[in-house]
């Protein structure tokens, strides 16, 4: 097989297209992944970081509920060093019908989800911060999944397992031989190269983008981008998740995640126009912060740290024109049946945390299509970095007496963390001081990780992520790049872009704290660094 | 609910700038590289502590509670307090026979104190400080204050009646230093208020401040005394007295750590209790009159005290001895002597002790005064101890000034 033939190409860098990925490579197939940016930039990257147990959905749509739990418990075996258990509480206020408490109850019980009525003063010890008027509460299994984490390791293992990935890559048309799509043509977006990749099936794995690509192709994909705001405030004020136990609403979900936690999500429909650059407006972020103090009353003095979108892919049915009584469940399209467009493939709906099994599905397609007779073991390989049981073993494990980067980093990176152990003191010291980020771990993530420009790691490592938002850390990594890539001109551009790109997050809630700390950003980097 | 309305977090971690400042006043950061340093260990850390106190640090241990960090804040975050609370909070390893003893000031003061020549004639032993340091980690090269042969407590007993005799009263807050070891700073304070018509009268019964219980991880011993303690002055208060202090630390404890470290309610005495050397200065501004020795002369070096610069009074101490007729004044520039009570006593934090305090050490021998002034007392053991200049209480100098 020549090097640019494959047996499967798939586009879409985000959680879907690696999982999928990976999937295929430990089937036997030789893969190619092109992303046109970089992973987890689309709605992936963008969202709560549920890991649902299904609860949510367990009264409109039990098939998405019976999945969310079916795969919540596979997650927390493959991918523990990127869950937190933190477990959740759907709560009943004054103002909802707590009679929807026994109906909810008894769905969940139904999809497989365990799910306890606990007593309100049960709940108020459990978690200190839920609003001390709540009448009822539930407690499912709900958690946390850092998506950027959970995506990375999968095109590790992909990698492990032979496979390919072409991260800031576009697919500019498709090559076709009668009524069979056999390959792609496409262009780096950093050197400009345009490159042809061939494959016998090729799978799109787009998310909302996959109308796009799937246009390209020549066939109609009925997608429905519906746009969700979220909220991160500067601190973990909830340990557990909170939920509203009422019908699915706006902002009535509340998630620890990392150091943070983050309210959301809105739900409005947007045209395709729109996709690539949505923002958050000021109603919406009104509408998160009155929601989130509804759950968790300290919010409404909490700093918050920026505001941020998604959008969903979802699967028009009918319509409904807020989005929110569409299936989540999963679409999988053989464009050979549906459209007569042999070797292309649809994978879209779904959840984050539902993507391994989309990633099954779409597998199972390609090897049908293959005659490839394999069988998936996703379910019960663990993913690169996960295995130990918590990261306090990991850290131990590594260094006698870890300190908290080191401590943080085994939490970021699980076992892979292992790689930092032989690294120098300049390796320990810190790039970002919020989130406790070493010069080993940066490097790391440059070599190991395929990260290119700020950006990149700040979705492998958190640098940027914190309080300081950049302030401090983007600086000293755009050193480190600079120096990997033997190019200071260009990363000074990616340096601008990084800050500008960090404002934009800042910008719907420039008040307070964060408006005092992006000034203070704005006259180091202006005034003192002259950038 | 208002939302939002504040323009700032009342998560007062969160108003942390990163500016760093603190971090470059940190007298510990500058000589011990394994200290993360305030802003890392205080407002930062607190983020990775409150999602999992797996990420507690205990370098956080360095931390000598100076709070100059807090002095340099620009944003108003308490950071000295988080890094305290965080090490009472999630340091779980159980306190040390060493940090109890040296902690327990009240307890081996009133041991100690009954058998003063002979505890004096043992501490200061060779073979005494080379068991200590071998049973306790108590360094051998520290030098221990000196008790004396009788408390401040039995003397103000004996002068109960004449001091009741004026007209206006104040209370004491001596503390165990005043009361085990150095009862003539008492009787010091005694004679500069009754020279001002001014009576003084003892609490009813108090307690050490517990200060060193706090930062040696002994919450709940703390907290009982705070309890005690907060009862007598509350009893004073009620009378009208104000409450005078001679150490700076434990005005400090009293005022500011008793509700930001222990969670004990002060609001009903925190405004009452104040330095001695304020009071006075305030009075003689006022116009109250002393008469001074003729010819007296002196040249004091001033050192401001970490916990009297956070108590921002170092100005009144200041002032008083410049108002003394025949003090030459200097003013020491702005360090830490690096004692820090018990923490320059242990032997891992000595050499960081000694080297915290050097510039102070050398500009002291450079200026070379007749007297360093300073209102406290573990700076006094240590600026004594490491420069053999002897160091005086402002109010003492006053005393000695007066006729």
């Amino acid at each position: 097989m020549a090097n640019n033939e494959f047996d499967v190409i798939i586009i879409g860098g985000g959680i879907t297209g690696a999982g999928t990925q990976r999937d295929c490579a430990m089937r036997g197939l030789k893969t190619l992944l092109i992303e046109r940016s970089d992973i987890a930039t689309g709605a992936t990257g963008r969202n709560h970081g549920l890991l649902h147990s299904g609860a949510r959905y367990a009264v409109n749509d039990p098939e998405s509920a019976e999945e969310c739990i079916r795969e919540n418990m596979i997650l927390r075996r493959i991918a523990s060093h990127c869950i937190d258990e933190t477990d959740g509480l759907f709560i009943s206020l004054p103002e909802d019908d707590l009679s929807y408490q026994q109906t909810f109850v008894e769905a969940c019980r139904k999809a497989g989800i365990s799910a306890e009525i606990i007593d309100p003063q049960l709940a108020k010890r459990l978690e200190p911060m839920v609003n001390p008027d709540l009448t009822g509460a539930v407690k499912v299994p709900d958690g946390s999944v850092d998506p950027f984490r959970l995506c990375a390791a999968n095109m590790l293992d992909a990698r492990l397992h032979g496979g390919q990935v072409r991260l800031h890559t576009t697919v500019t048309g498709f090559i076709r031989e009668g009524d069979t799509i056999t390959g792609v043509h496409t262009r780096n977006l950093n050197t400009g190269q345009e490159q042809d990749f061939f494959a016998p099936v090729t799978v799109n794995a787009c998310g909302i983008w996959g109308h796009d690509i799937a246009a390209l192709a020549g066939v109609n994909v009925g997608m429905f981008p519906a746009k969700g705001a979220l909220l991160v405030f500067a601190h973990r004020v909830n340990n557990m998740v909170i939920n509203r136990c009422r019908k699915p609403s706006n902002a009535d979900i509340l998630v620890p995640g990392d150091t943070v936690c983050i309210i959301g999500t809105t739900s409005t429909r947007i045209p395709f126009e729109e996709c690539d650059g949505v923002s958050v407006t000021p109603d919406e972020v009104t509408l998160l912060i009155t929601e989130g103090a509804k759950m968790a009353p300290s919010l409404s003095s909490t700093r918050i740290l920026r505001a941020y979108a998604g959008v969903r892919p979802l699967v028009s049915a009918d319509d409904d024109p807020s989005g929110r009584n569409i299936s989540r469940g999963i679409v999988c399209l053989d464009h050979e049946e549906r459209d007569g467009l042999k070797g292309f493939i649809t994978i879209t709906g779904g959840k984050l945390m539902t993507y391994r099994l989309m990633a099954e599905i779409a597998t199972d397609t390609v090897c049908r299509k293959l005659n490839i007779d394999k069988v998936c073991s996703t379910a019960v390989t663990p993913l690169p970095g996960s295995g130990e049981p918590s990261y306090e073993e990991v850290a131990r494990k590594i260094w006698e007496k870890p300190s908290t980067a080191q401590k943080a980093a085994a939490a970021r990176l699980g076992n892979n963390a292992a790689r930092l152990r032989t690294r120098n003191r300049l390796d320990e010291a810190l790039v970002c001081e919020c989130e406790e980020v070493s010069v080993g771990e940066v490097n790391d993530a440059i070599d190991h990780l395929e990260a290119t420009t700020l950006t990149d790691l700040r979705r492998r490592t958190r640098i940027g992520m914190g309080t300081c938002q950049g302030e401090f850390c983007a600086c000293r990594a755009a050193g480190l790049l600079a120096k990997a890539h033997g190019c200071i001109e260009r990363e000074r551009d990616d340096l601008k872009a990084f800050l500008q790109e960090r404002w934009k997050g800042n910008f719907p809630i420039g008040w307070g704290d964060t408006l005092r700390e992006a000034e203070y950003t704005q006259w180091v980097y202006k005034h003192v660094l002259g950038i | 609910m208002k939302l939002q309305e504040y323009t700032q977090s009342s998560h007062n971690f969160e108003e942390c700038m990163k500016c760093t400042v603190c971090t470059a006043y940190c007298p510990v950061l500058q000589v011990n590289p394994l200290y993360p340093g305030p802003k890392q260990a205080g407002p930062d850390g607190e983020r990775l502590r409150l999602k999992d106190p797996f990420f507690f640090n205990y370098a956080l241990k360095y931390c000598l509670n100076c709070k100059r960090c807090e002095v340099a804040c620009p944003s108003g975050v308490k950071v000295a307090d988080l890094i305290q609370a965080a090490r009472i909070k999630y340091d779980t390893s159980p306190v040390k026979w060493r940090d109890r003893m040296l902690a327990s000031t009240d307890f081996m003061g009133h041991l100690a104190r009954p058998f003063a020549p002979v505890v004096n004639g043992v501490t200061g032993l060779g073979i005494t400080k080379t068991m200590m340091d071998a049973m306790f980690k108590i360094d051998r090269r520290r030098t221990f204050p000196k008790y004396s042969a009788y408390s401040f407590e039995s003397w103000m007993g004996r002068h109960e009646k004449e001091q009741a005799a004026f007209a206006e009263q104040v209370a004491y807050f001596h503390g165990c230093y005043v009361n085990y070891n150095y009862p003539r700073l008492g009787r010091h304070l005694v004679k500069v208020l009754n020279a001002l018509g001014v009576g003084v009268q003892l609490l009813e019964k108090e307690k050490c401040c517990g200060i060193a219980m706090i930062t040696n991880g002994m919450k709940a011993e703390a907290t009982l005394h705070a309890n005690h303690n907060i009862v007598a002055l509350s009893k004073a208060v009620d009378k009208g007295l104000m409450v005078l202090t001679t150490s700076s630390t434990c005005t400090l404890t009293l005022r500011d750590e008793y509700p930001s470290l222990l969670g004990v309610d002060n609001s009903g005495v925190r405004d009452f209790i104040m330095m001695a050397s304020r009071y006075i200065c305030e009075r003689i501004e006022k116009g109250a009159e002393l008469h001074f020795k003729p010819g007296f002369h002196k040249n004091v070096a001033y050192h401001t005290p970490c916990h009297m610069e956070k108590l921002g009074w170092g100005v009144f101490s200041e002032r008083l001895l410049k108002m003394i007729p025949g003090v030459e004044f200097t003013m020491l520039d702005d360090a830490c002597c690096g004692i820090a009570g018990t923490y320059g006593f242990k032997r891992e934090n000595y050499e960081a002790s000694q080297a915290i305090g050097e510039p102070l050490f050398n500009q002291i021998k450079a200026v070379n005064p007749d007297v360093v002034a300073c209102d406290c007392e573990t700076c006094k053991w240590q600026i004594e101890m490491s420069t053999g200049y002897q160091v005086m209480n402002p109010i003492s100098i006053l005393a000695e000034a007066i006729i």
